[in-house]
């Protein structure tokens, strides 16, 4: 007799743990063939507001670290989720993929968390400046991260949808709360794991398996989120996103459809989209008549 | 605790300023000002004209135009065409260089803008000779040179102008927010509708004048007045590419509302409640100073404003005492008197306002302290304020009052002041007080406001982004950041 399979339980992610959804809800996930990959949770509002909790929580502790320590962070990622490539593979393929297209997905994935593990320390010299005042002070300007970001990952891809939501927000020092993609949830889950053996911090990426048209309003409508990101083209949610977040005057950012392989799907401008620009001044006494001579 | 034998502070009996009032002969003010479309004054529509008063003598000083929605369709019209045709082809050394034939023209004409101002917002003339018209000035001239430099501002993107900006601005300062919205709006070759507030509209109308002087292309800028109806009419324009709102965070929230599911690119400068911070070791002197030029620079109508004072306990007393005394010194009258260090409020509704908040105050059993000093019996004045023995919770401690108030609060830890300072929904500004520099940049760092302020406060300047956290906003204005809300990629 062949050997009884032992199966895995895909659950959500929050706040460093894996519960199932408050709700009990499932959805069942099949394969091409119409055959019961897993049950999948249909996370509710309440699992998105504990989420948030768990974001705001560890935001303090993330956005503090070294920009170079959440590089090697984001670089951790990326290793863990090379070595576990032939499982992301296989999810993929089951998911519907070719075994090359699942390949290159999960090469690309990875590429991009060391595109922005590299980010981590050097936006902040693209982003900020010294700003030569007329008066005498001395005046900068710095990037901080926004805050508690919630982010709608596009919905056409498992991995890379994902990877290019919480990369470039992490990068930035944010914490956030991403909602996977519904027809293709597995790598979501996955990824967590990853994410969970990779030392980044619990709360400061939290996953959500479920449904955009159930969710949505809540992550536009939360009033300790500072931030929305939209990755789609339904002009009704995009409307709906817009009008909500001016509740608490949240930053909402669209972007189309997301093709995770598009030439402009990485760049440091995604992670200025998350950030504020803090300027200081201070002045400089001006008395004596000392110069600088040599 | 101060000695009970500590004589009273007399100021009054021996220091009699005399009066030094600016002179107002040598400006120029129409009786009537019409809508500043395509180069041209034009009438409005329906012929509705409304008063612009002095508020320190309630006089009219001039009519002004009411702009409905068909006047904002004609200027939004002349500025789409003036995009077509001319400012979008032009090459952008030019463009820049109107821009700085409207500063120096500003330059020459300062002192009568200064003037201006005063008369028609009621800031001390020497805050409107020194601060706001120089300011803008050097605004225009700051944008002017970023104009055919933009791709070095954005390394590996193709910056591109946007189109029709609709620019609404504020009453506190008039000019300096013209300048603020357009200067960048035009470096970056865009075509622009703003309309001032309705109370203070003159020191725009005469930019107007300004920038048919400068032969800027007919419809780049148009300047159209009115109130909320014809700020509305601008915001739901369809043909406008890009709105940029300085203002209070509630109409802010309308603004983001009404133009969801749009195209339009915003950018929202809204209100504040900042924390100014003084610790033990800070120059008490300074502190003192930076303190009374937080709260009353502007008779308080400043968005970034240091209205929550917090003292650490060791020294509160003295500062307490000196900022009295200090209170007692300020002059409030007639703005334009170089001697005023308090003008008048902006409007009767403005200090219906402030009225309202400091009897919310007295009523929340904030203990309440204001200088003894007189103020005229015509026109809007509100005397400087203290609010003792104020907490968290106090509505004067949460919410924009925008007048000369100041809510004082002492603590023990930087934890404690940290998370008070930052536990609002506000964060455009903060002041730091201290001599130590780690205890600075610790504090900078944590502080969840877009501008921070060390050991100074209320500072400004055409090179330094200005812009909020949170609440107040996004979006920057000054600066290289100020140019991205005037472009696409």
């Amino acid at each position: 007799m062949a050997r009884i399979e032992v199966l895995k339980t895909y659950k959500i992610y929050i706040g460093g743990a894996f519960p199932r959804t408050e709700s009990g809800r499932y959805y069942p996930l099949n394969n091409k063939a119409g055959k019961l990959i897993a049950n999948i949770c249909l996370s509710s509002r309440k699992d998105f507001r504990n989420a948030v909790v768990a974001a705001r929580g560890a935001f303090v502790g993330w956005s503090s670290r070294a920009a170079f320590n959440r590089a090697q962070i984001l670089y951790r990622i990326a290793e863990m989720l090379e070595t576990r490539k032939a499982q992301f593979i296989e999810e993929l393929m089951q998911q519907g993929s070719t075994a090359k297209v699942a390949e290159s997905e999960v090469n690309l994935a990875a590429d991009r968390l060391v595109y922005y593990a590299g980010w981590c320390d050097k936006y902040q010299a693209l982003f900020g400046s010294i700003n030569p005042v007329a008066t005498s002070h001395f005046n900068f300007s710095v990037p901080e991260p926004t805050g508690v970001v919630s982010v709608l990952a596009a919905q056409d891809t498992s991995l890379i949808s994902l990877v290019n939501a919480i990369a470039p927000v992490i990068a930035g020092g944010n914490t956030c709360v991403v909602l996977g993609s519904e027809s293709k949830p597995l790598c979501a889950v996955t990824f967590a794991e990853v994410l969970n053996s990779s030392d980044v911090p619990g709360g400061v990426v939290n996953i959500l398996t479920g449904k955009v048209s159930e969710l949505h309003t809540h992550f536009a409508n939360h009033m300790d989120v500072n931030a929305t990101i939209y990755y789609g083209d339904d002009a009704e949610v995009i409307k709906t996103i817009q009008e909500l977040a001016t509740l608490n005057v949240k930053r909402v950012f669209i972007h189309n459809k997301g093709n995770g392989s598009a030439s402009d799907a990485q760049s440091p401008y995604h992670i200025l989209d998350t950030q504020e620009i803090k300027t200081t001044w201070h002045p400089i006494e001006n008395i004596g008549a000392s110069g600088a001579k040599y | 605790m101060a000695k009970k034998n500590t004589p009273n502070l007399d100021f009054n009996s021996s220091w009699n300023y005399a009066p030094a009032p600016e002179d107002t002969k040598h400006i120029n003010l129409k009786k009537q000002y019409d809508l500043f479309i395509d180069g041209k004054f034009v009438k409005p529509t329906k012929g509705k004209y409304f008063d612009t008063i002095n508020p320190a003598t309630e006089e009219v000083l001039a009519k002004v135009a009411e702009a409905d929605e068909t006047d904002v369709n004609k200027a939004v019209k002349a500025a789409r065409n003036a995009y077509n045709n001319v400012w979008s082809k032009m090459p952008a050394a030019e463009r820049g260089k109107y821009i700085y034939r409207i500063a120096r023209l500003m330059q020459e004409r300062a002192r009568e803008f200064a003037v201006i101002e005063t008369l028609d917002g009621g800031k001390p003339i020497r805050e409107s000779r020194d601060v706001d018209v120089p300011l803008a000035a050097n605004h225009f001239f700051y944008y002017a040179g970023w104009a055919d430099k933009l791709d070095y501002a954005f390394p590996n993107r193709k910056p591109q102008s946007l189109g029709v900006a609709g620019q609404i601005i504020p009453w506190n300062f008039p000019l300096l927010m013209a300048a603020w919205k357009i200067a960048p709006a035009l470096a970056a070759g865009n075509t622009v509708v703003l309309k001032p507030a309705e109370t203070t509209p003159l020191t725009a109308l005469k930019l107007a004048e300004i920038i048919q002087e400068s032969g800027l292309p007919d419809g780049v800028v148009n300047i159209i007045t009115g109130a909320g109806k014809t700020g509305a009419a601008i915001v739901n324009h369809p043909d406008i590419n890009k709105i940029a709102f300085t203002g209070s965070t509630d109409v802010g929230k309308l603004i983001q509302k009404s133009i969801a599911g749009t195209n339009k690119k915003l950018t929202l400068e809204l209100g504040g409640k900042a924390a100014n911070i003084i610790f033990e070791d800070a120059p008490i002197d300074q502190a003192v100073e930076g303190i009374v030029n937080g709260i009353f620079f502007n008779q308080g109508h400043v968005c970034c404003a240091g209205s929550r004072l917090f003292v650490q306990e060791g020294v509160a007393d003295i500062v307490i005492r000196k900022l009295k005394d200090r209170l007692e010194t300020l002059i409030v009258g007639d703005p334009l008197d170089k001697n005023t260090d308090i003008g008048a409020i902006n409007s009767k509704g403005q200090l219906d306002t402030i009225n309202k908040y400091i009897k919310i105050g007295k009523d929340e059993g904030a203990e309440m302290y204001q200088s003894s000093c007189s103020i005229p019996k015509k026109g809007f004045f509100c005397r400087p304020t203290l609010f003792l023995n104020t907490s968290q919770s106090h509505r004067i401690v949460q919410e924009e009052i925008f007048g000369p108030v100041l809510t004082i609060q002492t603590f023990r830890t930087v934890e404690e002041v940290i998370e008070k300072a930052n536990n609002i929904p506000y964060g455009l500004s903060a002041g730091v007080w201290t001599d130590k520099g780690s205890k600075i940049f610790n504090l900078t760092t944590k502080l969840r406001a877009g501008v921070v302020w060390a050991n100074t406060y209320n500072k400004f300047d055409p090179t330094s982004p200005f812009g909020g956290y949170k609440e107040s906003g996004f979006g920057r204005e000054g600066g290289i950041h100020g140019l991205s809300s005037y472009l696409k990629f």
